[in-house]
């Protein structure tokens, strides 16, 4: 600048602090934005605003105590969070659940991994101002949260599973309830679209915005939904199947440009695929018992097990180290949502402010994980 | 005492009911729209108020009224109090010159009565100087409130309906052409005596002044200063009360404003379509009858597109604005003028 009187309209840098209590952060992040008008300059965020030591925590407490706690990171996605640690100390334990129970696992995890996107895609559309969408997925959302409720009696922090197979037999009319559920969701998945896939001030806002390419996207460790549109095909329900996966036919929608508006695609297919594993899962129920024989208090053998699953925002891997008492001696979560706000800086910057709302709603995080 | 009717009563009687009226739908717009994006997003929307929550206008009017007035230290006292005043007034300024219905004579006294409350021979031209009076507002409200948000929300919408108003301009040049007149009743005489409705000689110089129209009173798609992710509230952020009460007004009064010119240029003003009477009916209430529902559907189109559709990016919006619209506009005036020159030779 030429000038050394500095006034409002300089085109100097600015800083903004977005968050904690920005309508459009999705909890409680903070992004420090170094603006040169509308343009982003840097990004830099700050979380720990939710952090409640959950790994900590668990150190103090038996494994099956541990469970609920679980329940509260990805509040979104509690029945994956259960299952991934469930899974993790019958690894340990050296058992394995019975046929039924694992069928029951894929079919809750799936319709949670439905009710997720579904939050994940109303949200993400009202941020972009389209606020139809929001409502009509909070409509088929309310449908899987009564299916939850019905077999456990809560709606979000469910602590769905236990160590060994489940607590309860499935509760009369669920396969009924299920069914209903999922012969009318592909046509609710259609209204969503004709809303949005189309729409080309959709298209505008998320075409070739916050681009990750394969490369980035191996590089910073994102998993899930987001390294799926880079175009790299990697589902760990294919490529390490746990639960009942390997028995079940369903594909993994891969995107081209990494960008915001493939990644809505992947996740609308997955929903779709979702809805087939589902429909499987209900067809093919096993008869039998529901959990394996698990001692009353679980002392696992001296050792480590890392175990991770697909959860809807990626992987979530679970690694615990035993000592050989009721208490893990050592608990360590590797969270999805944690590991892609990693990529947020390098998604935003150069793009404009209104973006950067786009690209947070994109990455599907949830505090409540990456804090813990 | 002729002086004192043609002058006064009558003038003051028509002000007064369209002061009333219009202010009486601003009220129930805002009705209108939460129930109408209620049911296209399967709720209900308001209930609680009266039957089917039909006193809620004057409910939230009564509670804007009664909520404390805050002007924020700091700010321009004066200035911050009167920006929401040049907002409304000419919002409902403009109203002089929409053409509600024919001219009429009155039964019983047997009086020759116009159903609108001025003929200008320029009032189109007033009606787009006036309006534009009301940005000014806009800009002081951001301005005064002394803080971040609203002075970029302010420019925003500034930038956004002068930008936008241009080709708004453009797309009206061909209706003018095409009554050579810049009164608003002698282009709905206009559409009579040609027996068409300039929106099927004009379609193009429609799409652009709706889609300009939507985009200067700053509704969805075209929503951003009000984009609650990006800048809170916009201009109005640090308004509460009664103040943002009358930005508000000030806003659906525009809504209205445009709806009427689209009826009035492009859709016939009062005209019935395929020439529709009903005998039993007065003439007069037929006309502002069919006025009424045009202007109405053109509401919905309003609430519709803001139940449907996401909303731009600033950078995207100017686009459209100077790169698309203002272009197609000015051909289309060229276009028109040609035509109209080989046609009436």
């Amino acid at each position: 600048m030429a000038t050394e009187e500095r006034t409002l309209f300089d085109s100097s840098e600015i800083t903004v602090s977005m968050g904690p209590q920005h309508p459009s952060t999705h909890g409680v992040l903070q992004v420090k934005l170094k603006l040169d008008g509308e343009r982003v300059l840097d990004a830099e965020c700050v979380i720990g605003y939710l952090h409640r030591g959950v790994e900590k925590l668990g150190e103090n407490q038996t494994y099956g105590q541990f469970l609920p706690t679980l329940d509260r990171m990805d509040y979104i996605a509690a029945v994956s969070n259960c299952l991934g640690f469930c899974e993790a100390i019958e690894k340990m334990l050296e058992v394995e659940a019975p046929p039924r129970a694992q069928y029951v696992r894929v079919i809750m995890t799936e319709l949670n991994r439905i009710s997720s996107h579904l939050l994940w895609l109303g949200t993400h559309a009202l941020d972009i101002g389209a606020m139809t969408v929001f409502l009509y997925c909070f409509r088929e959302r309310e449908e899987i949260l009564k299916i939850f409720e019905n077999y456990c009696g809560a709606r979000l922090t469910t602590h769905m599973f236990r160590i060994g197979g489940l607590q309860y037999e499935i509760y009369d009319g669920f396969e009924e309830q299920v069914r209903t559920f999922i012969n009318d969701f592909p046509s609710k998945i259609d209204e969503y679209e004709t809303l949005l896939t189309q729409n080309r001030i959709w298209v505008a806002r998320t075409r070739g915005v916050g681009v990750l390419t394969t490369e980035d996207a191996i590089d910073i460790g994102v998993t899930g939904p987001c390294l799926r549109a880079s175009g790299l095909d990697w589902d760990i329900r294919k490529s390490n199947p746990y639960a009942a996966y390997s028995e079940f036919d369903f594909d993994i929608p891969v995107g081209e440009h990494g960008d915001t508006y493939d990644r809505y695609l992947v996740r609308v297919e997955e929903m779709r695929q979702s809805t087939r594993i589902i429909q499987q899962g209900i067809d093919r129920i096993p008869e039998g018992p529901i959990r394996a024989k698990v001692s009353k208090i679980l002392k696992p053998a001296p050792g480590d097990v890392y175990h991770s699953i697909e959860a809807p925002k990626g992987e979530l891997g679970y690694y615990v180290v035993s000592d050989g008492t009721t208490q893990p001696s050592r608990v360590r979560v590797r969270p999805p949502s944690f590991v892609n706000l990693q990529a947020l800086k390098q998604m935003v910057i150069g793009h404009m402010v209104a973006d950067v709302v786009a690209i947070i709603g994109t990455l599907d995080i949830v505090l409540g994980e990456i804090d813990r | 005492m002729d002086f004192f009717v043609d002058f006064i009563l009558e003038p003051a009687i028509k002000i007064g009911v369209v002061f009333l009226v219009v202010s009486g739908v601003v009220a129930y717009l805002t009705f209108l729209e939460r129930k109408v994006i209620a049911f296209i997003q399967v709720r209900l929307g308001p209930m609680r108020v009266g039957p089917h929550g039909l006193l809620q206008p004057i409910a939230d009017g009564l509670k804007l009224m009664l909520k404390e007035d805050i002007i924020p230290s700091g700010a321009d006292r004066m200035v911050f109090a009167m920006a929401p005043i040049i907002t409304l007034i000419p919002a409902f300024i403009v109203f002089s010159v929409i053409p509600f219905g024919p001219t009429v004579t009155l039964p019983f006294i047997d009086r020759e009565v116009d159903l609108f409350i001025t003929d200008l021979n320029i009032g189109i031209l007033f009606l787009l100087a006036v309006s534009s009076v009301g940005i000014l507002g806009v800009i002081l409200g951001g301005w005064a409130s002394n803080s971040k948000y609203p002075l970029l929300g302010a420019l925003r919408s500034a930038a956004q309906m002068v930008s936008y108003e241009v080709a708004l301009g453009f797309s009206i040049i061909g209706v003018l052409l095409l009554s050579s007149s810049l009164s608003l009743v002698d282009i709905v005489h206009a559409q009579r005596d040609s027996g068409y409705w300039f929106v099927f000689l004009q379609p193009v110089g429609f799409m652009i002044f709706w889609i300009c129209g939507v985009a200067e009173t700053n509704r969805a798609p075209f929503d951003l200063p009000e984009a609650e992710t990006e800048l809170v509230a916009g201009f109005h952020t640090e308004y509460s009360g009664f103040r943002f009460s009358l930005f508000f007004m000030a806003e659906y009064a525009s809504m209205i404003i445009i709806s009427s010119m689209v009826v009035t240029l492009f859709f016939g003003g009062w005209l019935a379509p395929f020439g529709l009477t009903f005998p039993l009916i007065p003439v007069g209430l037929q006309g502002v009858g069919w006025f009424c529902l045009k202007v109405l559907v053109f509401l919905y189109f309003y609430l519709w597109f803001r139940a449907s559709w996401p909303r731009y990016r600033y950078d995207q919006l100017m686009n459209i604005g100077w790169k698309v619209l203002l272009p197609i506009a000015i051909a289309n005036v060229v276009v028109t003028a040609v035509l109209i020159l080989l046609l009436r030779g």
